[in-house]
């Protein structure tokens, strides 16, 4: 015979048929099979990988900013009018006259542009970590396409206020896909919905903004962090010289993970929320199709991109050297490695030698090349008398091959004892030169796109 | 085990129950590849761009500039919504250039000090018939027909022409009286 019970009690029972707070132990063993949300951790992890220092907690900021935009998108579609001729006033009524509109759209901004500084990291900290050997492989993979993915979400958002910066970033950037060979312009007359940016690119943008783009990055979520959890959790951090531990010592995920997780997230709330309260994101001039501003410059996760073309020729900057980029992007996980090195930070104590000493090297030479290329090639002088197909583009890249050559025959030697220290070197030595690049056409260039000091 | 095996093969052969159904999986998988065929279809013909149509005297349409004794040798004037310069080379030649940078489609102004086009975004600078000066830019800035009846200078912007450098032939000249 059935307890007795109140409405509000039975009521209760039938959405939280498992008590909030677990109390005892076999409560929280019950607990994530109850949970929904939790239900994508895994029961117990390896006590180890709590630490701060393998994880930084990047892949849960990740998580915690894409929620974060999912949440402050859906506010500002109902005041957002997708159209070429309102878009632009509709903004503006958004941060004057809606009520923490300002806020609502600062805090979009903000958790955007960071997402891409925290899944670059996050990216970093996955590589540097060797977390991406088996059985984590196809997770590297997962990882890439959530990358392209949120750059996709960034671009196409760039677009909707329909102003200055909008338009001309836009232009230039969906400009790049008429340099792919064969399919390119027809490719970018369906990106732009025609011959050029108009009210059709904004359509379509703003449906792969907020439809497409949030769709597949909550399905591509929810497939990364299973396969984290299949993997049976992370990567178990470890001195050069310790063997790999078979089988280390698990603790309940609650709640020891939950409420780091949980630090991690309250912290990047905070640190969002003042960012947006004290730092407008920006809005210019209404879109002007027929005056580019000087100087016209790509957002910035895209500046590397922009310094390459300023010295190269176009199809080389934005068709064969990404190209090249994203393969050897996607082979990583896939290379014949014979040691196991997963959870120690930099392969081994070589290896932290080697990659201190080639992002040294990257460091000092791109900065020099770019300013060999700005003062001393000029027309009339040197190989600039080539076709700039190969001047510009062919010479540059095969230059750019050898390096790669060069780098990984001089760390790995003459045995195989040492392929996965080189093919770190050949990533350190790409990874920072993308990140001068990246820094040069953000501070350093100014007006026509010259060099300047920012200070 | 070998026999099993050869059992089962001839089975699966004449058994005419296990035919038709391999018959049908294969079927299935059939209609499966011609449903996703039609799907990508259906998602290329949404996205395909639709042809916008052009009003009178704006981009898209044939402009009329202007009389040829109105541009002097040597000038570009400004044409803002036929999205092209009326470029009047020293001879006398007239050119419609675009003011869309070959690059990446930034919009160049003319520089009447420098006597030069000057894209604002990678650097990229043409002379006065859109001939590349400074790359980056790949080639000159397209052009549109020009032609001239009665005096009058008309530009049809609905044809863009591409061109790697200038030549003589692509400039217009009104006819001498
Ligand atoms: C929206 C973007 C992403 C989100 C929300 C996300 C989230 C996460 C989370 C929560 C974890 C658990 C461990 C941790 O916090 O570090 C993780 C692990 C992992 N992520 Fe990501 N991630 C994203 C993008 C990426 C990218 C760009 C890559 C690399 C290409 C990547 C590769 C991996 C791998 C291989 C693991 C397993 C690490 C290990 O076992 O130690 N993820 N991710
Ligand atoms: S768009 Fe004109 S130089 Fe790049």
């Amino acid at each position: 015979m059935p307890e007795r019970t109140t409405l509000r009690r039975r009521v209760w029972q039938s959405v939280f048929p498992v008590p909030i707070i677990p109390r005892t132990e076999q409560q929280r063993r019950r607990y994530f099979f109850a949970h929904l949300v939790l239900h994508f951790r895994p029961a117990t992890v390896p006590e180890k990988t709590l630490k701060l220092s393998l994880t930084w907690g990047l892949g849960g900021m990740a998580a915690v900013l894409v929620l974060l935009q999912i949440g402050t998108g859906l506010l500002l579609k109902f005041v957002y009018e997708p159209t070429a001729t309102a878009a632009y006033e509709s903004i503006r009524a958004l941060m004057t006259e809606v009520p923490f509109g300002l806020l609502v759209r600062n805090l979009h901004h903000w958790c955007a542009n960071l997402l891409v500084l925290v899944i670059f990291l996050h990216m970093m900290r996955v590589f540097f970590t060797g977390a991406f050997h088996p059985p984590r492989q196809f997770n590297w993979i997962i990882g890439l396409l959530l990358f392209g993915l949120v750059l996709v979400a960034n671009l196409t958002g760039y677009l909707l206020p329909w102003d200055q910066l909008s338009f001309w970033a836009i232009t230039v950037s969906t400009g790049m896909l008429e340099y792919i060979p064969g399919i390119g312009g027809e490719l970018q007359e369906t990106i732009r919905g025609g011959t050029e940016i108009g009210p059709a690119t904004l359509r379509i943008f703003f449906a792969v903004h907020t439809a497409v783009v949030p769709l597949a990055l909550g399905l591509l979520m929810a497939f990364h962090f299973w396969r984290t959890r299949k993997a049976g959790g992370l990567v178990v951090p470890r001195a050069p010289k310790d063997d790999p531990d078979p089988d280390p010592v698990r603790v309940p995920a609650i709640p020891n993970l939950l409420v780091r997780e949980a630090t991690v997230a309250v912290v990047l709330v905070a640190v969002v929320m003042m960012l947006s309260v004290f730092f407008n994101a920006p809005l210019a001039e209404p879109a002007n199709p027929g005056l580019s501003p000087n100087p016209t410059k790509a957002p910035w996760y895209f500046s590397g991109l922009q310094e390459m073309l300023l010295h190269l020729h176009p199809t080389f900057a934005v068709f064969i050297i990404p190209a090249l980029v994203a393969a050897a992007l996607v082979c990583i996980p896939y290379g014949n490695y014979n040691q196991n090195i997963d959870g120690v930070w930099f392969v081994s104590q070589y290896g932290r030698h080697t990659a201190l000493k080639t992002a040294a090297a990257a460091i000092v030479l791109t900065p020099v090349l770019i300013a060999m290329d700005e003062w001393m090639i000029k027309p009339g002088r040197w190989f600039i008398d080539l076709p700039p197909q190969i001047g510009r583009g062919l010479l540059p890249t095969t230059l750019l091959l050898a390096v790669a050559v060069g780098v990984y025959r001089l760390v790995k030697g003459r045995t195989s004892a040492f392929r996965s220290e080189a093919v770190q070197a050949v990533f350190v030595f790409f990874t920072v030169t993308f990140v001068v690049l990246t820094i040069t056409g953000l501070w350093f260039r100014g007006k026509g796109m010259l060099l300047v000091w920012p200070w | 085990m070998k026999a099993n095996k050869m059992e089962k093969k001839i089975d699966k052969a004449v058994d005419p129950l296990e035919r038709r159904r391999s018959f049908l999986t294969r079927l299935w998988f059939w209609l499966a590849a011609v449903a996703l065929a039609e799907l990508i279809y259906l998602i290329t013909s949404f996205l395909h761009p639709r042809k916008p149509q052009a009003g009178r005297g704006e981009f898209g349409a044939v402009i009329e500039a202007g009389a040829v004794d109105r541009f002097k040798p040597g000038s570009v004037t400004a044409f803002p919504r036929g999205q092209f310069y009326l470029s009047r080379l020293d001879d006398g030649g007239f050119l419609a250039v675009s003011r869309t940078c070959t690059h990446l489609g930034c919009s160049v102004p003319w520089e009447e000090k420098e006597k030069q086009f000057a894209c604002p975004c990678h650097g990229s600078i043409f002379d006065i018939s859109g001939s590349v000066i400074n790359t980056p830019a790949p080639r000159a800035l397209d052009i549109f027909p020009v032609s001239i009846e009665n005096n009058i200078v008309k530009v049809d912007t609905a044809v863009r022409m591409k061109r790697s450098v200038f030549h003589k032939k692509q400039a217009v000249y009104p006819q001498k009286i």
